[in-house]
């Protein structure tokens, strides 16, 4: 049977983790392929790098990354930010990332979804979406969370399915930075809208709140800050969920 | 010394960490080389093209009796033919290729793989243990004896049962991505490299 994955998020500027982490026997917790190992070792399915460099001129520094990722690495990772041409996307895929993520780009112009998967393939392509409660319905923002849509998700989730996103990467702003749990009835709309897999994103901050988005349907779920201030290892959470009965890898 | 077999898809960096050896599309590396690993990713006719100009050389080494390891696309070619495009495979093992039907495509993520029959490739391995697919096509050999492993797909409601490994004497074939399935992953490559 297929596991629920267990996704680490890394925030990357210019080559380098820009959050604080607070890893113990860490030489460097700037260096992403030493943090990327920590969590194969403690067995990460996948990583997700955002890259947050802002000036496209710096773009060789990511290219580089993802080379040395993919050299280290053994585990899939995804690659994503600020991503603009399919170009761009050949270009990480060929340095080795397993899939890349497209968020602002794919709103501005979603002949880029179907663009990128034909190029690429639907398996390695994913549609960030961040999302936020209006009162009305789940707003769709782009611009790193700065600018409001006026789409809805849920149309947004099947339109980028329809296009061949091949998975979806969803981040609730209202969770986000709390702690309190993924957005529960936000993620399940979601899943339950479109058939490709959706990873939860924002606001996990206990064993429990996995649990939670698993039981309502996500194929994996996303966190950084509970495993960088080393609040729970991977494993003691992959081992509280096979306690509760999910399927996880567990080695 | 292995050989690599490098068809210019994807980068191959980490499996050649893993195994030593060297990434190479030269025919002659290829013919020096005791070991043959041929990754792949793609579509079937389109990189069988790209491997036409190696074929001879690497059915002569499975031949002579030099372990060969197809993952992926490369377990695939292995066989005669694939419902993904025309054109032939190297049709070392007979049978064909063919696309899940029912179950959603790409199989994709973390599966169990359950050993069908002793296999070295295997070896220190649980039964069950979770390597990393991403494929929408599996083989289907007519001589079931060549199934190593075998892994279950289920979504839909539908439940899918298909080779993830296979092996005859010197020839090898899984359809997940060793070298992207952790520790798991090196021990088999690790087992691969010590046969």
């Amino acid at each position: 049977m297929l596991a629920k994955r267990i996704i680490a998020a890394l925030d990357i500027k210019e080559g380098r983790v820009v959050k604080g982490i607070k890893f113990q026997n860490i030489r460097d917790a700037g260096d992403p392929i030493e943090l990327a190992k920590r969590y194969e070792e403690e067995g990460i399915d996948e990583i997700v790098f955002l890259d947050i460099t802002a000036s496209y001129e710096k773009r060789q520094i990511l290219l580089d990354l993802v080379k040395r990722i993919a050299e280290e690495i053994y585990v899939p990772f995804t690659v994503g930010g600020g991503i603009k041409s399919v170009e761009e996307i050949r270009e990480i895929i060929k340095s080795g990332a397993d899939k890349v993520f497209l968020n602002t780009a794919a709103v501005d112009n979603p002949k880029l979804v179907s663009e990128a998967a034909k190029v690429v393939g639907s398996a390695n392509l994913v549609i960030a979406i961040d999302a936020k409660w209006n009162g009305k319905f789940w707003e769709v923002y782009t611009h790193g969370g700065r600018k409001a849509r006026g789409i809805d998700a849920i149309e947004w989730a099947k339109e980028v399915e329809c296009l061949g996103a091949g998975e979806i990467l969803l981040t609730s702003m209202d969770t986000d930075g709390t702690q309190e749990g993924f957005d529960i009835p936000l993620t399940k709309a979601i899943v339950e809208a479109v058939d490709i897999p959706v990873i939860a994103s924002g606001g996990a901050g206990s064993p429990e709140h996995f649990y939670d988005a698993f039981e309502i349907g996500a194929s994996a779920a996303l966190a950084a800050s509970i495993f960088h201030y080393g609040k729970y290892t991977v494993r003691e959470l992959k081992e509280y969920l096979a306690r509760r009965g999910v399927n996880v890898r567990l080695e | 010394m292995i050989a690599i077999v490098d068809l210019g898809i994807g980068n191959l960096a980490n499996v050649r960490k893993a195994l030593g050896g060297i990434i190479t599309s030269d025919p002659y590396e290829i013919e020096r080389a005791d070991k043959i690993v041929l990754p792949g990713v793609g579509n079937f006719g389109a990189v069988m093209k790209r491997l036409e100009p190696l074929k001879g050389t690497i059915l002569d080494a499975i031949n002579e009796g030099k372990p060969f390891l197809g993952i992926c696309l490369g377990m695939q070619l292995l066989f005669e033919c694939s419902e993904e495009s025309e054109g032939k495979g190297l049709e070392v093992f007979k049978g064909n290729v063919v696309k899940f039907k029912g179950v959603r495509v790409p199989h994709i993520g973390w599966n169990q793989v359950f050993p069908a029959k002793e296999c070295p490739l295997f070896d220190g391995i649980k039964n069950g243990s979770y390597f990393y697919f991403v494929h929408s096509y599996y083989v289907n050999p007519q001589d079931k004896e060549v199934i190593a492993a075998v892994t279950d797909y289920e979504s839909k409601g539908k439940k899918v049962v298909f080779p993830s490994a296979v092996c005859k004497d010197n020839v090898f074939g899984v359809q997940f991505h060793p070298e992207k399935s952790s520790k798991n992953g090196l021990r088999l490559l690790e087992n691969f490299r010590r046969l």
